[in-house]
């Protein structure tokens, strides 16, 4: 056993750490330093830089743009790309309708589309969950009904990150209901936001922010060669999604980040004589999250090899990764928060609204965001739900 | 042993909570929270009439005499509610201090004015440097003429901008951290020299910053002895603490109802979620954390203003702080992830309890300093 990078993974990582610290845009590494709102040009624009550099979607085919990269090399890219701070790279296209896609599409769609996810020209979103279907997914309402060359979308989609942006959205939609079981009615739709009768209407985070977003489908025509695979198949096209989704859940680089940004931060706090991190109390607790995201990131490891060996997906257990990764961060969140004090106290909401400008007033509505990440992307009692069912047999 | 409530204290906490109810739901609170003041005048002025501004003060100085117990029944409704007005700032904080400190003309000229709901107070008492410590004060006061000088800054003074006037805690001997030297002086919020940065807090209330350059006052602005104020100010934010105690119980309280409702009604896989075992256990877990609260801030409220020493008091309510603190985290991350996506938004009432709550188990000290205090006195 060896814990340890080979010398050829270690080349690589510094590789990529030297790219990175050379091509990350100071103004968006200022602004994701300074957990400032990035918008839709600045999330395009790192897309973009990644797309340019052949970087944007390594675990694509190579000639659809991919980097050939195994395994553990696309683990240190995404870790590097999290510890050095750089704009996350919005999932929807990349990292779900593209895998989708390419497992999925036809030759015309694939040809049609991931192009265009490739280089950023579209700005894709995720229409699952609606107001009555959250956890349980396979209750969903929305109509597609068939009438000609395209469908007839009724419904409503919400939680849609980013759909504000949006030029596109994939969704799932009810295509037969009467459907013996749920799953089997429904399909996967790719839908044009500038279709005529879709309205997106803000939902406002507690704290402040708009990131989230209802999307209102009223006699939308979608033509029927933007479904993907077959009618009524769309839950296998899903459930694919969410195995291939779950691995990317951990975000250990921007933990480690996060953690030497909080040590730093509180080294620099001096009360009463000394630093906060001299403090027993308050190092105690950095000292347990930190070695909860050692223990992560080796697991994580863990699971790398055994993908690498096995060439398999990942099992259910994955969703550990999940669990523990988002408790994580919002661990660091509530520290960061609690390092400052009082300071914490004046509130600067996150759509920059504010009479309020100090960093130290933008940590508390950081750590309300944060609830979200036990929520999202399958909340961590369902991931239990799976462990416990998958994994445990129980 | 008795815990229960006089027949009076009774009648005052339901009187607020009808008031509350009819007046100031949560529907109100948004627009409250939203105008440019950030507390409606209305609202202060029939919490005067109800007598909550005349509770703590002893009937000398036209108040109705009441202590800490008196006063949970009221703080726990006011935590139900939400509510932004500057109750604490100004009765538990600024007026205590002055009922304590102040000469019989000083009471005279600040107390039935603030009984009446004529008059706002704020106690300008944190500094950048200071986190919890209250014997940490570097703002300077000095003679000056016949009265005195103040210079400094002040943070996160809560209820300053709408406050008539500040007590404000300045050296007036000694170091930065020293614990004699420290003096309280009442100070106009519009004199020349105080200049306030406003905003709202992260519990949707209003605060400053506060800049003192070269401020002038009278000698008369001086409240109690000179350099000897930091036993009235433990004593105060005491008793403060000893009060949000009891109003972070109505905070998870009003957390734990929708939690629980929510729980009843949200369906997902054809049941409704609250019959799903992983989250009752959850939820009884969220009560009983909420009734050992409850525990506490009764101990609390009971030493705030009896306690036989100064030890005993700061042992009590630091005790009843730790739990508190505890349990507004838990509560408050609790209700939000079971209400799922819902507990996110702006939009209920869970997530603004969420933040009262995480304010609350900081304000006056978080957990660690608390579980310090408390560490060594016993
Ligand atoms: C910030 C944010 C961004 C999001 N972005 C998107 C997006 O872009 N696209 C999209 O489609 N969706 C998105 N979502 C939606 C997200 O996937 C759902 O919120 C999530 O699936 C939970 O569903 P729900 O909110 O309806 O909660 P519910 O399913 O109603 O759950 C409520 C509570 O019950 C628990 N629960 C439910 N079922 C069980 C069970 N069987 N056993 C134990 N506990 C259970 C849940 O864990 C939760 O604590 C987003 C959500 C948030 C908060």
């Amino acid at each position: 056993m060896d814990l340890n990078y080979s010398t050829e993974e270690l080349a690589f990582r510094d590789e990529v750490r030297g790219w990175l610290a050379s091509n990350l845009p100071a103004d968006l590494r200022d602004k994701v330093a300074e957990y400032k709102e990035l918008d839709r040009e600045d999330l395009l624009r790192w897309h973009k830089i990644l797309a340019k550099k052949g970087w944007v979607a390594p675990a694509w085919p190579k000639e659809f743009g991919g980097t050939d990269w195994n395994v553990v090399q696309r683990y240190i890219f995404e870790e590097e790309c999290g510890f050095a701070g750089t704009p996350p790279l919005i999932p929807f296209g990349l990292a779900m309708c593209g895998p989708v896609l390419l497992r999925f599409g036809s030759d015309a769609q694939k040809k049609r589309f991931l192009p265009r996810i490739y280089n950023g020209d579209d700005f894709w979103c995720q229409g699952y969950s609606e107001p009555g279907s959250g956890s349980d997914l396979a209750s969903l309402k929305t109509k597609a009904m068939r009438e000609g060359d395209h469908y007839v979308v009724n419904g409503q989609k919400t939680w849609t990150t980013l759909g504000h942006y949006g030029d596109w959205i994939f969704c799932l939609v009810r295509t037969d209901s009467g459907a013996s079981k749920r799953q089997e009615g429904i399909s996967f739709l790719l839908i044009d936001m500038k279709t005529p009768g879709i309205t997106v209407r803000p939902l406002i985070l507690m704290d402040g922010g708009h990131e989230v977003n209802e999307v209102f489908f009223d006699d939308v025509k979608v033509p029927v060669e933007n479904l993907v695979y077959e009618e009524n198949k769309g839950w296998t096209v899903a459930k694919y999604l969410l195995g291939h989704e779950r691995m990317n859940t951990g975000r250990i680089g921007g933990s480690k980040r996060e953690l030497a940004k909080l040590k730093e931060f509180a080294g620099n706090q001096v009360f009463g004589g000394k630093t906060l991190m001299q403090d027993v109390r308050f190092r105690d607790k950095v000292a347990r999250v930190e070695v909860e995201l050692m223990a992560l990131e080796i697991t994580n490891l863990r699971f790398l090899d055994q993908m690498r060996r096995t060439r398999q997906p990942p099992g259910a257990d994955v969703s550990m990764l999940k669990i523990k990764g988002t408790e994580i961060q919002q661990a660091l969140t509530e520290l960061m928060m609690q390092a400052v004090g009082p300071l914490a106290q004046p509130f600067r909401p996150t759509n920059g609204s504010s009479d309020f400008d100090d960093f130290t007033a933008g940590l508390a509505p950081r750590y309300c965001n944060f609830r979200k990440t036990t929520i999202y992307a399958g909340s961590n009692e369902i991931q239990r739900n799976i462990i416990a069912k998958m994994t445990l047999g129980l | 042993m008795n815990f229960d409530q006089t027949e009076e204290q009774q009648l005052l906490a339901d009187s607020v909570r009808k008031f509350l109810a009819r007046d100031y739901d949560f529907e109100r609170r948004k627009k409250i929270v939203a105008s440019a003041e950030g507390y409606s005048e209305p609202v202060w002025a029939m919490f005067a009439e109800m007598g909550l501004t005349s509770l703590p003060f002893a009937a000398d100085d036209g108040g109705f005499g009441g202590g800490a117990v008196d006063m949970m029944g009221v703080m726990e409704a006011i935590g139900e509610g939400l509510v932004v007005e500057p109750f604490l700032a100004t009765t538990a904080l600024g007026g205590r201090l002055i009922a304590r400190t102040g000469s019989a003309a000083q009471k005279k000229a600040i107390l039935p004015a603030l009984i009446e709901g004529r008059l706002k107070l704020a106690f300008a008492q944190t500094e950048r440097g200071s986190r919890y410590d209250l014997a940490h004060v570097a703002t300077q006061a000095k003679r000056a003429g016949g009265g005195w000088q103040l210079d400094g800054e002040k943070c996160v003074v809560l209820g300053a901008p709408c406050a008539d006037k500040l007590v404000v805690s300045a050296r007036t001997a000694g170091n930065t951290a020293d614990e004699k030297g420290i003096s309280l002086l009442l100070v106009d919020r519009e004199a020349p020299g105080v200049v306030l940065k406003s905003y709202r807090t992260l519990d949707e209330q209003r605060a400053a910053d506060i800049e003192f350059k070269g401020v002038k006052v009278g000698a008369d602005a001086l409240l109690g002895a000179e350099g000897g104020a930091l036993a009235a100010i433990e004593e105060a934010v005491d008793f403060a603490t000893a009060l949000i105690c009891s109003e972070a119980v109505g905070v998870m309280k009003s957390a734990n109802d929708t939690t629980l409702e929510y729980l009843k009604t949200r369906k997902q896989f054809g049941v409704p979620i609250g019959t799903f075992q992983a989250l009752q256990h959850r939820m009884v877990d969220m009560f009983v954390a909420t009734e050992q609260a409850r525990s506490m801030a009764c101990l609390a409220a009971s030493k705030a203003d009896t306690a036989e020493n100064a030890d005993d008091r700061k042992r009590a309510v630091s005790a009843a702080k730790i739990r508190i603190a505890e349990a507004c985290r838990h509560v408050a991350q609790e209700s939000v992830q079971l209400h799922g996506g819902m507990g996110m938004t702006e939009e209920l009432k869970v997530s603004h309890s969420f933040r009262r709550l995480t304010m609350i188990a900081q304000q006056f000290g978080d957990l660690e300093y608390h579980l310090e205090r408390f560490s060594r006195l016993s």
